[in-house]
């Protein structure tokens, strides 16, 4: 019974890791792909958990720590340091100026612009 | 005691699977950031939790539950932050429609 629960668990995890990756790669900001890599980061740490929970070793449990420590960071920092983009990525009726003040800057982060 | 305890843990693994793809279905169907922010807020946290919930009742050991519930602690006090950071960043930059918010409070 546990090994087409654990087929199952880990096949459902595999596709939402695989739409994560999707919409990584399309995301028109860097805020999308960056929830885009929590979701991935999340269906890597539930990968390990039914790992675990099939075999019933427990070697792998202090990795579920470590990656979901560090997938809280990675969406911080990119969160912190988000700037605002070239014209291409922004909606078209945002008039804000960009980051370095002109229409065709490159995003530099900013970092006056702190939340 | 242990046939009960594994189909618990079984459902507890199936269901936090799901919740987990319904996480990467949102996060490519939703068409924009805050409805985004929303899946991984919420579905995920649940499915993750579920899949911890699982992997206790099949483990049953004590310092292996011990670190999962520290997981599941800084999963629950991590998750609502980042998704606050990554929902008043997007608000900031312009990544949301104004005519989508029904009330608009970030202080720019």
């Amino acid at each position: 019974m546990m090994l087409v629960v654990g087929i199952v668990a880990t096949a459902l995890l595999a596709v939402g890791a695989l739409f994560a990756v999707v919409r990584m790669e399309r995301g028109p900001s860097m805020l999308d792909r960056s929830v885009a890599f929590d979701v991935l980061t999340t269906a890597l740490v539930g990968a390990i958990a039914v790992e675990a929970a099939l075999s019933r070793r427990t070697e792998s449990i202090p990795i579920l720590v470590v990656l979901s420590m560090v997938g809280f960071i990675g969406s911080v920092t990119v969160a912190r340091f988000a700037a605002a983009e070239p014209p291409k990525e922004r909606r078209p009726d945002d008039t804000r100026p960009t980051s370095t003040g002109g229409p065709t800057g490159p995003d530099t982060p900013d970092l006056q612009e702190g939340p | 005691m242990s046939l009960v305890t594994d189909a618990a843990a079984a459902v507890c693994l199936l269901l936090g699977a799901f919740f987990s793809f319904s996480a990467g279905v949102g996060v490519v169907r939703f068409d924009n950031l805050f409805a985004r922010v929303h899946v991984v807020a919420k579905p995920q946290v649940l499915g993750m939790l579920l899949l911890l919930t699982g992997v206790a009742l099949r483990l049953q050991d004590r310092s292996s539950v011990t670190m999962l519930v520290l997981v599941a602690i800084f999963q629950l006090m991590t998750s609502p932050v980042a998704a606050h950071m990554v929902g008043s960043a997007g608000l900031r930059t312009g990544k949301v429609e104004p005519e989508f918010l029904e009330m608009d409070d970030g202080g720019r």
